[in-house]
């Protein structure tokens, strides 16, 4: 059996249709992205290497706006953290205790992961609209008129209008991974601890939060990773603007790359965008190492 | 007490679900309504009268059927690809016996955190000079190749669950190594078809960064951007815009009314096993 297993020629048909792809498509294209992030390309004369002179001119550049779109980024990463993971874990929580149609619950809550983000961004793209928007209609209704605007169109209320959808979106997807968590906590342990007199918010807190604590690490990562990269709401809701207010590196990566044909910066943002996940990444991981 | 406490949880469960689906309430019903309606008369309520010419509409003067079928055809190919490919690569890598397979399973796996966006430019650098942006494959491929982590991921699982001895059997028999993988393995791993074809159609169908750089020819678009074009033309058309949103929805909605204990476990597998 053995000597099948090692055949050579076989090992070579399976696995090389996928290594071809993912040579092509996925790890010779990041060596080219890093040579482009040193190099002065506009994607038609000479390739001039410049050293690491677009990284510096991406943070030092006050035209380029790119630490606003990294701080941006930030402020989606945290507001993920801190808005969108809680309350999937109190939902989380709720609908893991023996209730009639929590399935049906989960289910429903669990759709607008599944919705394309151009979708959600046309959707809300006209709940914020500010002639005939969903939520001026709410405004004037109870005579809060004064209120009202073009909540995406504006430099102050566009950042805010444009996490809500991003928060809204994914609460579904970390609650469904972190009730898949608690239902694999076993039921004897919350027996137990009900026995021993623990209320539910005790038996949440003790025993159902800190074994699945591996569960959140994975959502945390999830959430910031993906506040990270994030570009299909954004481009579809305000592509970065008013005035950069909304801008991601994402959304300034493209711009560069594509309307600018600045290949050289647009490629050093690329790299950025990498090392910040992973250094996220293994931060996060580190974080929840200690706390064990 | 209790009662009031079990009655105060399913409220608030409703109302999280009205939150959750309000935005789906308001595109199914003003989909169904004329600006006048949408604009002022009547905006969150139901259609007065259910204007399903807006969906015919919307068929006849755009290009919605076009940008759907593209779709339907992008996506279908790059799952029947990512299939094929990954339960080869798996079989390779986790029942091959080979030196640095180790290695090469870190490397697809590593496949997982990279951000597409990393590749965006040489990709479209190498499309060109083959003569493909523009085309289905350009869309194809790289779909496939940034769908082969997770695929191996799932399909690796399953083949996990698979006793060695069956082909120990099969061998004893008589059985070389590509028949025992195509004859014994591929139809035991069906279950894997549709955890990995569901988790390959959400990426595909709803992709929208490099659809939007790579075609732009308007008889290759696909949902995502073609209805980003629709929206320009119909600006000032809520309604027939909302037909056109709700139409690319439908298979989405179907798959998920139909499979929804799949789809939510092909979501999650990946979370849970990372």
């Amino acid at each position: 059996m053995n000597k099948i297993w090692s055949n050579k020629k076989a090992i070579l048909f399976f696995i090389f249709p996928a290594v071809a792809f993912f040579a092509i498509f996925i790890i010779i294209p990041i060596f080219m992205s890093l040579y482009y992030s040193f190099t002065s390309w506009d994607g038609i004369g000479k390739i001039e290497w410049v050293g690491l002179n677009n990284y510096i001119e991406m943070f030092q550049s006050p035209t380029i706006k790119f630490g606003k779109a990294a701080v941006n980024s930030l402020l989606i990463a945290g507001a993920s953290t801190l808005i969108q993971l809680p309350i999937a874990l109190i939902f989380a929580l709720i609908l893991s205790r023996k209730l009639r149609f929590r399935k049906t619950f989960l289910s429903i809550y669990f759709i607008p992961v599944l919705i394309s983000s151009v979708a959600i961004g046309q959707l809300w793209m006209r709940i914020y609209n500010g002639d005939y928007g969903t939520i001026n209609y709410i405004l004037k209704s109870i005579g809060l008129d004064s209120l009202c605007r073009n909540w995406l169109g504006n430099q102050s209320t566009a950042m805010v209008a444009v996490l809500v959808p991003i928060i809204w979106q994914y609460i579904g997807y970390h609650m469904l991974i972190m009730y898949s968590g608690i239902k694999s906590v076993s039921e004897e342990m919350i027996e137990a601890a009900k026995i021993d007199g623990a209320t539910g918010s005790q038996v949440a807190r003790f025993v159902t939060i800190p074994v699945i604590k591996p569960i959140i690490k994975v959502s945390v990562i999830f959430a910031v990773t993906g506040s990270l990269k994030l570009f299909d709401l954004i481009y579809v809701l305000t592509n970065g603007g008013p005035a950069h207010a909304t801008e991601v590196p994402t959304t300034l990566m493209i711009s560069m790359l594509f309307s600018r044909n600045r290949y050289g910066i647009g490629s050093a943002i690329a790299i950025f965008i990498i090392l910040e996940c992973f250094l996220f990444s293994m931060i996060i991981q580190r974080i929840f190492k200690e706390e064990r | 007490m209790k009662s009031m406490k079990k009655g105060m949880t399913y409220f608030i469960l409703c109302v999280w679900a009205v939150i959750q689906l309000f935005p789906l309430y308001y595109l199914f019903t003003f989909s169904l309504k004329n600006n006048e309606e949408i604009l002022g008369e009547n905006i969150l309520g139901l259609p007065k009268n259910w204007l399903w010419e807006n969906y015919i509409k919307v068929i006849t003067t755009s290009n919605i059927t076009r940008y759907f079928l593209n779709s339907v055809f992008v996506t279908l190919i790059v799952i029947i690809l990512t299939l094929i490919v990954s339960l080869m690569a798996s079989y390779g890598i986790y029942r091959m016996q080979w030196r640095f397979r180790g290695v090469l399973a870190a490397i697809f796996m590593l496949g997982l955190t990279i951000p597409i966006h990393s590749s965006i430019l040489p990709v479209f650098l190498i499309l060109k000079n083959v003569g493909l942006l523009n085309s289905y494959m350009a869309l194809i491929l790289p779909y496939v190749a940034f769908g082969l982590s997770m695929g191996i991921l799932m399909s690796s699982g399953f083949l996990f669950g698979i006793p060695k001895e069956l082909e120990e059997a099969a061998c004893i028999d008589g059985c070389n190594v590509y028949k025992i993988f195509f004859r014994i393995i591929i139809p035991l791993m069906k279950p894997a078809f549709a955890t990995i074809a569901i988790f390959t159609y959400l990426s595909s169908w709803n992709e929208l960064m490099m659809s939007s750089i790579y075609i732009n020819s308007e008889n290759l678009k696909t949902l995502p951007v073609g209805i980003q074009s629709i929206s320009m033309q119909l600006i000032t058309d809520w309604g027939v815009f909302g037909a056109a949103l709700v139409l690319s929805l439908v298979p989405t909605i179907m798959i998920y009314i139909f499979m929804s204990n799949k789809v939510q476990e092909s979501m999650v597998v990946g979370a849970v096993k990372g």
